[in-house]
């Protein structure tokens, strides 16, 4: 089933949770909403989930307006974030309490609900654990047990509220790629918030992207990754180094390095912030030292329009990658970049080393 | 990623020996509290029951026996019930008003629950005087059509419900607000109803709160002295409640008798304890299951009020 989500802004007293939110998230996606804390992404779930009512706009489910729907004729499938699982009744009760509570005519019968809470059980690998209490399983048996219990209603949206936030960081990897397994099964229409880029990349068929109770960007993770609509989604969506310039009629000039920027054909002589990912620096030895102040400046010349001179100061290794951190030599603050290991040592690079960093991939964004 | 810090927990006073009290200041401090609650809580509750029975066992049995100790008795156990369901509907609704909601004139509710906290029982006595009274406000017209409410048993439960009406919300609001709304509102979304997630969700989740105010509140009921007294009239055998009875009792210097009602009372006061003692073990045991033990869920003592709820005399 479908969601429309139409004009949707909320306030909490003085505070705008979400300002005027339009999106749509089509049959069978897996929708993340995507934001640091207090940009109005759970609020936005909570709407959907008819937890919170709207100051303005609409929800629209497969077409129909559902914005004044009473919460139990929703069939909306929640994980709240800390669970909320029911601590005064055992696992196999949690799963079943969507089904007790129908009324007497469309209740299965107690076989039948059991077998129903079996099978669930079983899905989300849960099943030796029936008989225990809330209080006894740990943050990654909760998340099952919250999200079977979701299930067993048979709802026709599932919405997950930061569903892998309070595990820890094996656990978590673990159980988002067994979430994304289970949606791709089922095909249940879902919305989960997270305020982890990494999460929102793997899981997500689309990303929303929020900050300040705004929509940033939607789309797919390539698109958000690849293409961010501003400064906000890219240095939001992973690390990024800042360069600071001007743009000309196509051309920008950040700092000590010329590059094109076709995107700015347009512009007339203006202010620039440009964004470049760490692992799109591009390092080589500077095999020529720069030369000391007054020799003459045709070499600098040379490396001027493609390069950034830098110096070393600080390596890391992180396993498959080495993350560098340069002191560029004019210019700007210190630069981060990343490289595998393999390419490392074929630059055989030590600390207090110059070298030449090219970007690539660089965004340029007017500034604001 | 970063690794997580280990969870440095106190280390447990007395365990272990940098942080242990020398021998004589821990022998002082424990002498300290044994002298204090033998000399002013063993002793007196002893010294109730053999001056109860200090003529025998049946001049005790006799003192209950009589008319007016069984009508007193009577009268007790009457307004007890009558006054404890009240205040436990009272309460519930209350709790979850201010828990769940935010509403203007909520932090007024709050501070007008406290009201018979704060306010001397003699007084509350006396406001209901002053308004169902011969010369109260409404002492005319209640007399114009033959209703009694001062000196009679209306009056004296009018009275108790005034003293006793926070004690199961004051117990339960806390409860309520550390739990949060979310187990609700999962029931709610999984398709119950309001009324089946309040008997189902809601209830379960605060009956151990529940029940020690509705014990707590039964006890001071029972027990509840000055605000009573004011309305009551004293009139033997059909406005005296427990205490006042012995009250009359020990003013006609029949120590044997006063002390043989006040035996009864205290215990209540002793099986209130009891109970109170249970239900926090319970809860505790629940929360040590749960291997939560920074989450105390363990109800909290109330206000003022709690100490002197069964002792009269």
């Amino acid at each position: 089933m479908s969601i429309h989500v139409q004009g949707v802004s909320k306030s909490f007293g003085e505070v705008v949770a979400v300002r005027d939110a339009t999106l749509e998230v089509a049959t069978g996606d897996l929708l993340a909403l995507l934001g640091p804390s207090g940009s109005g992404k759970t609020t936005l779930l909570r709407i959907i989930a008819g937890l919170e009512t709207p100051d303005r706009g609409r929800i629209l489910f497969h077409g129909e307006d559902a914005t004044d729907r009473a919460l139990k004729d929703r069939r909306v499938g929640f994980v709240f974030q800390h669970y909320a699982l029911f601590r005064h009744m055992n696992v196999f009760e949690n799963v079943a309490f969507g089904l007790r509570v129908r009324p007497a005519e469309v209740r299965p019968r107690e076989r039948d609900l059991r077998t129903r809470v079996r099978e669930l059980l079983r899905l989300v690998q849960i099943e030796p654990l029936a008989e225990r209490y809330p209080s006894q399983l740990s943050g990654g048996q909760r998340q099952r047990v919250a999200l079977a219990r979701a299930l067993a209603v048979e709802p026709r949206v599932l919405l997950l509220d930061e569903p892998f936030g309070a595990l820890d960081a094996r656990v978590r990897k673990e159980l988002r790629r067994w979430l994304r397994r289970l949606h791709d099964e089922m095909h249940i229409t879902s919305v989960f918030v997270t305020h982890d880029q990494e999460e929102a990349l793997e899981v997500g068929d689309h990303i929303v992207v929020m900050n300040q109770g705004r929509i940033e960007q939607i789309g797919t993770p390539e698109e958000v990754y690849n293409s961010p609509a501003n400064p906000f989604v890219f240095s939001f969506l992973g690390s990024a180094n800042l360069l600071r310039g001007r743009v000309h009629r196509g051309r920008a000039r950040l700092g000590s390095i010329d590059l094109e920027a076709p995107e700015h054909a347009g512009t007339e002589d203006c202010e620039v912030v440009a964004y470049v990912r760490p692992h799109d620096l591009e390092i080589e030895r500077a095999l020529v030292l720069r030369p000391a102040p007054g020799a003459g400046d045709r070499p600098e010349r040379a490396v001027r329009r493609a390069a950034i001179e830098a110096v070393v100061r600080d390596v890391r290794v992180f396993a498959p990658i080495v993350r560098l951190e340069l002191d560029p030599v004019e210019g700007d603050g210190p630069m981060v970049a990343e490289m595998s290991e393999e390419r490392f040592r074929i630059l055989g690079l030590q600390k207090g080393e110059p070298v030449l960093v090219t970007p690539r991939n660089v965004k340029v964004f007017v500034a604001s | 990623m970063s690794a997580v810090p280990p969870h440095a927990r106190p280390p447990i006073p007395g365990r272990s020996p940098a942080t242990a009290e020398s021998p004589l200041v821990r022998r002082l401090l424990i002498g300290t509290t044994l002298l204090f609650l033998g000399l002013f809580l063993f002793v007196p509750l002893v010294a109730v029951f053999t001056q109860a029975f200090a003529k025998g066992a049946g001049v005790y049995l006799a003192a209950l026996h009589e008319p007016d100790a069984l009508a007193s008795i009577r009268l007790t156990l009457l307004t007890a019930a009558i006054t404890v369901p009240l205040t436990l509907v009272f309460g519930l609704a209350a709790a979850w008003a201010i828990a769940r909601f935010e509403f203007p004139g909520r932090a007024l509710l709050l501070a007008l629950i406290d009201l018979p906290f704060a306010v001397s029982p003699v007084i509350a006595g006396m406001i209901f005087v002053l308004l169902f009274g011969a010369q109260g406000i409404l002492g005319p017209w209640l007399q114009a059509h033959g209703l009694h409410i001062i000196f009679a048993v209306p009056g004296i439960i009018l009275a108790t419900l005034f003293v006793t009406a926070p004690f199961v919300a004051r117990e339960l609001i806390p409860v309520m607000q550390e739990q949060g709304s979310e187990e609700e509102e999962a029931a709610l979304l999984l398709g119950a109803g309001g009324l089946k997630t309040y008997l189902r969700v809601t209830l379960p989740n605060i009956k151990w709160g529940l029940l020690y105010g509705v014990i707590l509140c039964n006890a001071r009921a029972m027990g509840e002295f000055g605000a009573v007294s004011v309305v009551s009239g004293h009139i033997r055998g059909l406005t005296n409640t427990m205490p006042l009875h012995v009250e009359i009792l020990y003013n006609e210097y029949n120590f044997a008798a006063a002390f043989a009602v006040a035996s009864l009372l205290t215990l209540l006061a002793l099986l209130t304890l009891a109970v109170r003692s249970l239900i926090e073990w319970r809860t505790r045991e629940g929360v040590v299951a749960a291997g939560v033990p920074e989450e105390d869920s363990a109800p909290a003592g109330p206000g003022g009020g709690a100490p002197q709820a069964a002792g009269a005399g």
